[in-house]
């Protein structure tokens, strides 16, 4: 095997210059992306960056203006559509389901239409844990019900890739935890996932790498410490010191380049930048037992969003 | 080549049948076509101070009035937002990321809902035929699923159309507007605007083409296609004077009614796919 085709096996979504306009507008603008087989891989970006068309593209849904887009190692608008798809499972941001059918009908529904097992359904239901509640109509379910009836069927024939759009919503906290239990357990059975979500505390900690689309491309794409790293944002680091150190702190800080502090009910907060890390801490030690508490907080998901998009 | 996979179209076309026999759609439209028909039947001649049954040919004059009404306004109602729908709900996009084409998913709605319509309207008009039978014998029956076949025609003409204006209109609410102006244009206007023409011209304006321009009316081909079967019809409705001979051709008027089912879908198809 050579080496190029081993690489081409272990690319599970490939996007090569996709763009996509309608007349003046570009909704998509020339994106290259590549996520690895068994990736859990984060889209995220505000309304109309141009996530949700990118989404539907990578789905067949909607054909590129230009560019080449390979799902599991084919082209999703292809003469081969139908098996690429069958690969494939997807979770729709708004997701609509029959009210009038049962769970198990919904599923056996898709099924057919997928060239699924439908055998399998009863089994796949009691995974999302509607193993109980079969033969109730989806009118009866609540929301978070429903979701997990729409992962349920985007697992439908094994997929090797998953594309899921906002699939926490309705879910409660337990639900999101048990939600991202099962995609850890696909993740190492080699199961690619596409994941997007307004949620970034959800992603942050989830995801292996993530891509920030704003104006219809790409701004940054890695890990998230690696995206933190690359955009060099400061560091916070809260503290809780006695009054009267608090003076001394000032000067102390203060000596330091690029450091900043803020004093917000009660708490200090520090900013620095990421190489001055060492030396607050150093300059925190004089304080001894004045300092009563000490938290460094890295830039969240939302802190790195939100410091691309200025 | 056409990518077509029947198997996909039986999946969801079963689904739509379905829907439609479970919610009692079926039922309901088929009670609707059982009773208006029984009390045309029976009461078709009270204005002529008559009561009971008539000949076959009158009673098939009768329903004609009530059928060129009744089933373009239920297959519109029927088919309109079968596209539109999903679009609106938001299923549309779960489906066509599934291994199905465009064309198989607007088939299976079609024909799903299709046959739900054809269900109705038979067992709609079967107890009337019953009736029919027994009273003018197989002559009667004869005529009288030549009527029922042509009602399903009709049926399948309007649904195809709904499909197209589903397929066209970007909103539910625009989608039924249009499926009620359309039910008004062919079945109220239409007629009207030729008489019209025929009326402000002097009787200038008419002749073979005024005849030919009905074939552009799906409910004025089932018109003909009842009228010209039956000849104290074509007096009854005063049309052998209008229609030219050539159009009395059942194979024809057929043949128009077939073309009226599906153009609309071939159409909606090529809308569906850009």
């Amino acid at each position: 095997m050579t080496n190029s085709s081993k690489t081409a096996e272990s690319v599970a979504v490939a996007l090569q210059s996709v763009s996509k306009h309608y007349g003046d507008v570009r909704a998509v603008d020339g994106v290259d992306l590549t996520v690895q087989r068994g990736e859990l891989f984060g889209l995220i970006g505000h309304n109309g960056a141009g996530k949700s068309t990118l989404f539907k593209m990578m789905l067949g849904l909607i054909a590129a203006s230009a560019g080449d887009i390979r799902v599991a190692g084919t082209s999703v608008r292809g003469d081969d559509f139908r098996a690429t798809r069958r690969k494939i499972g997807y979770l729709p941001e708004n997701l609509v389901l029959y009210d009038n059918l049962s769970a198990l009908e919904t599923m056996r529904f898709f099924a057919k239409l997928k060239g699924a097992d439908t055998g399998s359904c009863p089994g796949l239901l009691e995974r999302v844990g509607l193993g109980g509640v079969g033969k109730r109509a989806v009118y009866e379910f609540s929301k978070g019900m429903r979701q997990r009836l729409g992962f349920a069927q985007a697992l439908l024939g094994d997929p090797s890739v998953l594309f899921l759009d906002e699939p926490s919503n309705g879910l409660d906290p337990s639900a999101i935890r048990d939600f991202y239990a099962e995609l850890r357990l696909l993740r190492e059975q080699g199961v690619t996932i596409v994941i997007t979500s307004h949620i970034l505390a959800d992603l942050q900690e989830r995801v292996d790498r993530l891509a920030i689309m704003a104006s219809g491309k790409i701004q940054a794409v890695g890990s998230v410490q690696a995206l933190r790293e690359q955009m060099d944002l400061p560091l916070s680091i809260a503290l809780r010191v006695e009054p009267s150190a608090l003076a001394e702190l000032q000067t102390q800080m203060q000596a330091i380049a690029g450091v900043s502090l803020q004093v917000v009910d009660g708490e200090v907060v520090v900013r620095c930048p990421r190489p001055a890390k060492m030396a607050v801490l150093a300059a925190l030690s004089p304080l001894g037992a004045r300092l009563m508490d000490l938290h460094i907080h890295e830039p969240s998901l939302e802190d790195l969003f939100f410091g691309l998009r200025g | 080549m056409l990518n077509l996979e029947w198997r996909q179209v039986a999946t969801l076309a079963g689904k739509e049948f379905r829907d439609r026999m479970r919610n009692r759609w079926v039922l309901a439209v088929a009670l609707v076509f059982a009773v208006f028909s029984l009390v045309i039947t029976y009461f078709g001649g009270a204005q002529q101070g008559q009561v009971g049954l008539r000949s076959i040919e009158f009673t098939i004059a009768s329903l004609v009035s009530l059928v060129i009404y009744l089933i373009p306004l239920i297959a519109l109602l029927l088919g309109f937002d079968a596209i539109v729908g999903e679009r609106e709900r938001g299923s549309l996009d779960l489906l066509l990321a599934l291994p199905i084409t465009r064309l198989e998913l607007l088939l299976g709605k079609y024909l799903g809902l299709a046959a739900a319509l054809t269900l109705s309207t038979v067992v709609g008009f079967a107890l009337d035929a019953v009736l029919l039978f027994r009273q003018f014998g197989l002559l009667g029956l004869y005529h009288y699923v030549g009527f029922m076949v042509s009602s399903v025609l009709l049926g399948l003409a309007f649904l195809s159309l709904a499909l197209l204006l589903s397929v066209v209109a970007r909103e539910r609410t625009r989608a039924s507007g249009l499926a009620i102006a359309l039910w008004f244009g062919f079945v109220l206007v239409f007629d009207l605007l030729l008489l019209g023409l025929l009326v402000a011209s002097g009787g200038e304006f008419g002749g073979q083409l005024l005849a030919y321009l009905l074939l552009l009316n799906p409910a004025d081909v089932f018109r003909i296609l009842n009228v010209f079967s039956l000849d104290q019809m074509r007096s009854l409705y005063g049309l052998t004077s209008i229609v030219p001979p050539a159009l009395a051709n059942p194979w024809l008027m057929g043949g128009a009614m077939v073309a009226w089912i599906t153009v609309p879908l071939v159409i909606a198809t090529w809308r569906f796919r850009t």
